[in-house]
This record gives C-alpha cells, sequence and structure tokens, in this order.
C-alpha cells in the first residue's frame, strides 16, 4: 500500500445520541505507524469517535475507511474488519471466565478459525509481547489492573491488527500500574504499529504522539505536534482545558 | 402403632408391589431425562431470540413466555392429551406429556436465561465483538457461559420443579411413578406404595436441593 495513504480515514463523521449530537463533522486521517493522540473533556466525543471506527456505534453520517475498507458499507463483512482493527477499553474487558491465554487465543480460534496449537503459540507469543509469559494460565481475578489491561492488549494484538484504537486504557488503573501498560504501548509504537489513543495520560502524549487533537463538544478544536499543542495551543478552549488537566 | 405400621409402612405390600413402583420410577426418569434438556434447550433459544433486540421477536417471545407462565401446566397437557385428538392430531402419550411439559418449563428457563444473559456487561459483547466474533459466537463462548453460571442455582431451582411436576402425568395415565404407585394401592387397598413413592421422590430431589443451598450459599459468599 501506498504509504501516503491513511489506515484510517473519516471524513465528515455525525453521530447522534437521540437528539443529542455528539459528533458534529469530524474528519481524521491517521497514516500508517502513527500515534494519534486524542485528548478533551469528558463528553467531547473521544470516545464515541473511537467506537464509530469499529462499528460499535453506528454513524449517523458521514465516511470512515480503514485499511481501505468502506466500515459504513452495507456489504463489508464487518466481522472480517473488526480482526483488523484492534481496540483496548478502558475497564479491560477481559473474559472472566477463561484464563489468560483463553482470552487472546478465543477470536484466532473461533474467528481465525487456527488449530489449537498453532492459536496458543501466537497466544502464548503476544502475552509474552506484552510481558506477561508467567501468567498464561491465570484468570482475570488473580491479575492486578494493570496485567489484566495489557492481557487485553495482547487479545488485540493476537490477531494481527492494522490500527490499534485504545480507548482511556489507564483511567481505571491505579497510579502505579499505569506505567506498565504505558511501556507496553511505547513498544507497540517502536515496533511500527498505527495507534490511536484517547486518554488524559499527557506526559506520555508529550513523548510519544506524533500529533495531539484536541476535541470539544463534538468537534476537532485543533491538533498538531505535541510540543505545539503542549506550549503554544492556538484557541482558548485548549488552553483552558490544558491548564485544568495538568493543574491537577 | 401396629395399625399405622401396618396401613403405612406395610412390607408384605411393598415386598409385592415394589416392581411397579421401579417401572414407575423408570417413566418418571424417562420424562426427566427428556423434559429437562428439551425445557434448557428451548428456553436459551427463547432467551437468545430475545436478545436479537428485534421488536417484532422480542415481542413474540414475550407471547409466549407470559402465555405459558400463566397457563396451569395440567390444564395445558389435558388440552393437549384429550383436546387435540379432535382436531385430527393424534399423538403419543408420552410425546403429548413431553410436548406439554417442555412447553411450560422453557418459558420459565427463558426467563431465567434471559435475566442471566442481560446480567452480563456490556464490555464483554463489545470485547468480543471488537476481535471478530460474530453474534451467536459472542454468545455461545462468551455471554451463555458466564450467564449459566451467574444463574446455575436458578436453573437447578427450576429443574427441581420439572421434575416434581412430571407426577401431573398421572392424570393421564401414564405409567410414571405416581401413577403406579396409585395402581399399586388400588390392588393392595394399601397406602403404602404411596409412601414409598413419596420416599423415591424425596431420595431423588434431596441431593439437588442440597445443592442448590451450596450453590446459594457460594453466591453469597461470591458476592
Amino acid at each position: 500500500m501506498d504509504k501516503k495513504s491513511p489506515i484510517l480515514d473519516v471524513q465528515g463523521l455525525r453521530k447522534s445520541f437521540g437528539g443529542l449530537e455528539v459528533l458534529k463533522g469530524i474528519d481524521l486521517a491517521v497514516h500508517p505507524q502513527e500515534l494519534v493522540f486524542i485528548i478533551g473533556p469528558s463528553g467531547s466525543g473521544k470516545s464515541t469517535l473511537l467506537r464509530c471506527c469499529n462499528r460499535l456505534e453506528e454513524a449517523t453520517s458521514g465516511s470512515i475507511w480503514v485499511d481501505g475498507v468502506d466500515v459504513l458499507s452495507r456489504s463489508t463483512d464487518i466481522n472480517r474488519l473488526r480482526q483488523r482493527i484492534g481496540m483496548v477499553f478502558q475497564s479491560f474487558n477481559l473474559y472472566p471466565h477463561m484464563t489468560a491465554l483463553g482470552n487472546v487465543t478465543l477470536a484466532l480460534r473461533k474467528v481465525l478459525k487456527l488449530k489449537r496449537d498453532e492459536a496458543d503459540r501466537r497466544g502464548r507469543a503476544a502475552l509474552d509481547d506484552v510481558g506477561l509469559r508467567d501468567k498464561v494460565d491465570a484468570y482475570p481475578y488473580q491479575l492486578s489492573g494493570g496485567q489484566q489491561q495489557r492481557v487485553a492488549i495482547a487479545r488485540a494484538l493476537a490477531l494481527e491488527p492494522k490500527i490499534m484504537l485504545f480507548d482511556e486504557p489507564t483511567s481505571a488503573l491505579d497510579p502505579e500500574l499505569v506505567g506498565g501498560v504505558l511501556n507496553v504501548m511505547r513498544a507497540m509504537r517502536k515496533s511500527g504499529m498505527t495507534m490511536v489513543v484517547v486518554s488524559h495520560e499527557m506526559r506520555f502524549a508529550r513523548e510519544a504522539a506524533d500529533r495531539v487533537i484536541f476535541m470539544d463538544q463534538g468537534e476537532i478544536v485543533e491538533e498538531g505536534r505535541p510540543a505545539e499543542i503542549f506550549g503554544n495551543a492556538k484557541h482558548q478552549r485548549t488552553r483552558t482545558f490544558l491548564q485544568n488537566v495538568l493543574a491537577g | 402403632m401396629d395399625l399405622i405400621v401396618e396401613t403405612f409402612f406395610n412390607l408384605d405390600v411393598l415386598r409385592e408391589m415394589y416392581p411397579f413402583l421401579l417401572d414407575g420410577l423408570w417413566m418418571t426418569l424417562q420424562l426427566c431425562i427428556v423434559i429437562v434438556p428439551c425445557g434448557i434447550v428451548a428456553g436459551l433459544c427463547v432467551a437468545i431470540l430475545f436478545s436479537f433486540r428485534f421488536r417484532p421477536l422480542s415481542w413474540l417471545v414475550i407471547v409466549y413466555v407470559d402465555f405459558f407462565r400463566s397457563f396451569p401446566p395440567l390444564v395445558l397437557l389435558i388440552f393437549i392429551y384429550y383436546g387435540l385428538p379432535f382436531v385430527g392430531v393424534d399423538i403419543p402419550d408420552f410425546a403429548a406429556v413431553v410436548l406439554a411439559l417442555t412447553l411450560n418449563t422453557s418459558s420459565y428457563y427463558g426467563e431465567i436465561f434471559r435475566a442471566g444473559i442481560e446480567s452480563i456487561p456490556r464490555g464483554q459483547w463489545e470485547a468480543a465483538r471488537s476481535t471478530g466474533l460474530g453474534f451467536l459466537q459472542t454468545m455461545r463462548y462468551v455471554i451463555v457461559p458466564q450467564a449459566a453460571r451467574n444463574v446455575a442455582p436458578d436453573l437447578t431451582s427450576n429443574t427441581l420443579e420439572v421434575i416434581k411436576v412430571t407426577s401431573l402425568a398421572s392424570v393421564v395415565a401414564m405409567p410414571e411413578l405416581l401413577r403406579l404407585a396409585r395402581v399399586a394401592q388400588g390392588l393392595t387397598y394399601n397406602p403404602t406404595p404411596l409412601i414409598a413413592a413419596a420416599a423415591i421422590y424425596f431420595v431423588l430431589l434431596w441431593p439437588l436441593v442440597r445443592l442448590l443451598s451450596r450453590m446459594e450459599r457460594r453466591m453469597i459468599a461470591g458476592r
């Protein structure tokens, strides 16, 4: 694929819940190996934007293309497309009745239809990548929040997605557990994964993001390199938000 | 005292009549072995159909469940057994009992599974669907296993009810435990076979009752 063509291309995306419009025409292109950070106050539509990208929410209008596939088209096999879009949730959402390996291999076996030993091999490799080689047989309740989130990342990574979407991956974690998850994300970035991250980890954004997007009230207010946004935001709304967050 | 023993615990009667009771027990077990799985499968289907959240389908499911929950199983059985032949539908005795009790109990199992499925957080659905699992795959591998575990006490409790309700089949002359106990009682002019049938029901159900108590205690402890 042409290096310049985006992996994720969102145009004119609108989304309403009942009468409330939470996305008011979003344009966003994410290129291969880019790490795009989305920040903004709660209720600004960041999560909804991510969730529209793999159709956990149905967009009201606009277009979304992922890896050259029209996400919103009726003829798109959404289950097939979702394999290429990894998603990590704030609340981990591990399957509590399965071990870490079971969590990671379920889709490998049932979606990719891999044989059990092949799925296990890939599952173990994915858990190894997130530093949980020794937790393969642990159940979620036996793991810390940080470890659970890393299993969730491994579950998405094992499918070898083209892009990873992170919906506030560290917001539910105790502060001392955040680092482990961010380290995994750093390693993913180094290995060339394309990532869109909704998060309040501003230090991580400053250090790792290629681009920071500030959203407010369903719109992209401004975007730019981390240094521009954090050091020299053009809009008052952005500056106010950052002051409030960084003061906290 | 002798009179009581002779009347209710008459070993001679028991010795003479126990083959009847064993036959009855076997028929009761056959009914349970067929009705319980049928009811569970039908109930699960009902719950899954409901969870599609497709209005007309949900509406049909609600009608089905409400109807069979408010229809006395004995009336249903008599209707199927004695009523259907009038319109030319002639089904064997065993099938009539299975049909009536499956219709009845599947509505209860259905409600239990529905509550179980709804107790599973949305995040489980989203996680599974986001990895490319389809609706039914998500149901099968992620939702139902957790839901069934959450409602295991209710499923057990309903299963107890089903086993008890099979005694209704005696009304349509099905040779199950209660029916044959009453036949034995008639033949011997002695109620001992009824006492024996009650004891057999107890032995059959008591382990389940114990299991239920243990599960309920564990659910409370696990909270």
